[in-house]
């Protein structure tokens, strides 16, 4: 090794070392203690016992019903706003992609939403979801529906905050639109001298080009509405009768409102492990209909 | 022209349909800001407050006079994160782009696979560590984190690092220069883009943290805008217009910086599908 081939591997360990230090002190480690901490019972003030698999026999055997019912509302949540929220983000940014004056205005009102705080946005939406005053109803009224009582009825808090999230598709649309702009005008004109319509185009030249682009959206989406929370935490605490109760804030409670660590770590890698389980999935299935130009043209 | 004109029209109203829709929690939120308190509710709906009432907003810093400290706390920790963030991703990007060394692949491995990583499994372990650190109740869990780089921002980095011209530093190197100054006087400058979005995005990424501040902060005084904001709902949450102007307040910081850097926004979540929040 020479003298400059030395210096480089100095340097390089040297300047990577935040990152591997981060990864070992904020992610690996924590992660090994976490799994620790499912065979404890302990409450952060006295010592901690050892308890084997109790935590893990209360999340299996119904003792803790809260599980099923947070389990279901967050499944509830990702399996409708995430479809909904690609459609939404895709349909803004095929508006956005035709050539009109005024581009630029409507993108940034279609973002402007994603970047409000969290706190804002909660607090604003809780006044346009009274079921008395909110403009929501208000506007609802005008085509004959009657007041819906949204976050003060079970049944309609989900789709409360399914329709909320589409306020937030800001980012994806962006990353739709970015995907739209580099197909390549060249496989259009083929298309169109091959006697391909327009529609005929969109479905086979533009919808095959940008499916990295959905399964890109798609992980991501799924990943993030999995550990959905803040919403339910300020607007509705859980509640009604417990049907906005969602994973990440039963994690919550049960560590830093109930101090039971054990049983919170338990939850929290249960989560973790459904939330890698989709991921793999949706990365075997991505063979099937994601199309990468660099394959095929082998 | 004028068949163009028309031809146009279905998208522009389809446009401003959805347009309205996207402003109406924001515009609202503007709006009942300006209200006196009898008149929030009025049904139909009064989009523009006939006599504006200016003073709800130095009326929400006399029911709470912390609220100005809240401002300060959240800049304190959003400037110390966003500093880290840029630092750690130069570092971090340089010697996984332009030093050649052994190591490089098996660490740019270990930063793709924390890319995915769900948070959820670190939150309790991390707060029992930084508990046993004597950390909690410190805006240090805040922003210590940034300062060892996270993997997005390391990731574009890295990725625009890659597209300058490999005879930068070969012809310094020549000279005798040392990595370091390498980096700092020659490829630092060239990568303002890059450290612009960053800064950008670990801004609001710090600026809108409700949960860090949630767990480790718990002193009044200390609170962030988010936990202030929350705070002041809950105690004077009669008060709907205050909460608007208190709310409006928060944002303001948020929507002047995407008016101003709106083209670094877009380049940043092109480069790297970040989200805004």
């Amino acid at each position: 090794m020479t003298a400059s081939q030395r210096r480089d591997l100095r340097d390089g360990i040297l300047f990577t070392l935040p990152f591997v230090l981060g990864a070992l002190l904020l992610w690996v480690g924590p992660m090994l203690y976490s799994l620790v901490l499912v065979v404890l019972d302990w409450n952060l003030i006295t010592r901690p016992d050892y308890v084997g698999m109790k935590n893990l026999a209360k999340l299996v055997d119904g003792r803790d019903p809260l599980f099923y019912k947070s389990l279901y509302n967050t499944f509830y949540f990702t399996f409708f706003s995430v479809p909904l929220q690609l459609l939404a983000a895709f349909g803004l940014a095929l508006l956005l992609n035709q050539p009109m004056k005024g581009l630029g205005i409507y993108r940034t009102i279609f973002y402007i939403p994603s970047i409000t705080p969290a706190v804002a946005f909660a607090v604003v939406w809780i006044q346009i979801l009274n079921p008395e005053w909110g403009i929501l109803n208000q506007i609802l009224g005008w085509f004959g529906v009657e007041p819906i009582k949204w976050l003060f009825d079970p049944a309609f808090t989900r789709p409360a905050f399914v329709l909320m999230s589409l306020w937030l598709v800001g980012p994806q649309m962006i990353i739709f639109l970015a995907g739209l702009q580099s197909v390549s005008p060249e496989l259009k004109d083929a298309a169109q001298i091959d006697g391909a319509n327009t529609w005929q185009s969109f479905l086979h030249v533009t919808i095959p080009a940008i499916s990295p682009i959905f399964f890109f959206n798609l992980v991501i989406g799924v990943i993030g509405s999995f550990q959905v929370f803040t919403n339910a935490f300020i607007m509705t605490r859980g509640g009604p009768q417990d049907s906005t109760l969602f994973m990440v804030l039963h994690i919550y409670r049960n560590a830093f409102e109930w101090f039971d660590m054990g049983y919170a770590a338990t939850l929290a890698w249960v989560l973790f492990i459904i939330i890698m389980i989709f991921t793999v999935i949706q990365f075997r299935f991505a063979r099937t209909w994601v199309y990468y130009e660099s394959e095929s043209s082998n | 022209m004028r068949t163009a004109r028309f031809a146009n029209l279905p998208w522009h109203i389809i446009c401003w349909v959805l347009g309205i829709s996207f402003l109406l929690p924001l515009v609202w939120m503007f709006s009942t800001a300006l209200k006196p308190p009898g008149l929030v509710f009025e049904t139909p709906i009064r989009w523009i407050p006939e006599n504006p009432r200016w003073y709800n907003y130095p009326q929400v810093f006399e029911k709470l006079p912390l609220f100005s400290r809240f401002f300060v706390n959240t800049f304190y920790v959003t400037l110390m994160g966003a500093t880290g963030c840029v630092l750690s991703s130069l570092l971090v990007g340089f010697g996984l782009s332009r030093i050649n060394w052994p190591g490089r692949n098996a660490v740019f491995g270990m930063l793709i696979a924390t890319l995915m990583l769900p948070g959820v499994v670190t939150i309790i372990p991390l707060y029992i560590i930084f508990r046993y650190a004597q950390l909690v109740g410190t805006f240090y869990p805040l922003w210590i984190p940034a300062w060892f780089g996270y993997a997005f921002y390391i990731f574009l980095m890295r990725q625009y690092m890659m597209t300058l011209p490999r005879e930068l530093d070969e012809a310094a190197r020549m000279d005798g220069a040392a990595n370091f100054r390498i980096l700092w006087q020659i490829i630092t400058p060239l990568c303002s883009p890059a450290i612009a979005t960053i800064a950008i995005f670990a801004f609001l990424q710090h600026y809108n943290d409700f949960l860090g501040p949630l767990l480790y902060i718990s002193a009044n005084e200390m609170f962030t805008l988010q936990l202030g904001l929350l705070w002041f709902q809950g105690r004077f949450g009669n008060f709907w217009h205050l909460v608007m102007a208190a709310s409006v307040m928060t944002i303001m910081p948020v929507l002047v910086l995407f008016f101003t850097a709106q083209k670094r926004f877009v380049q940043g979540i092109q480069l790297t599908g970040l989200a805004g929040r």
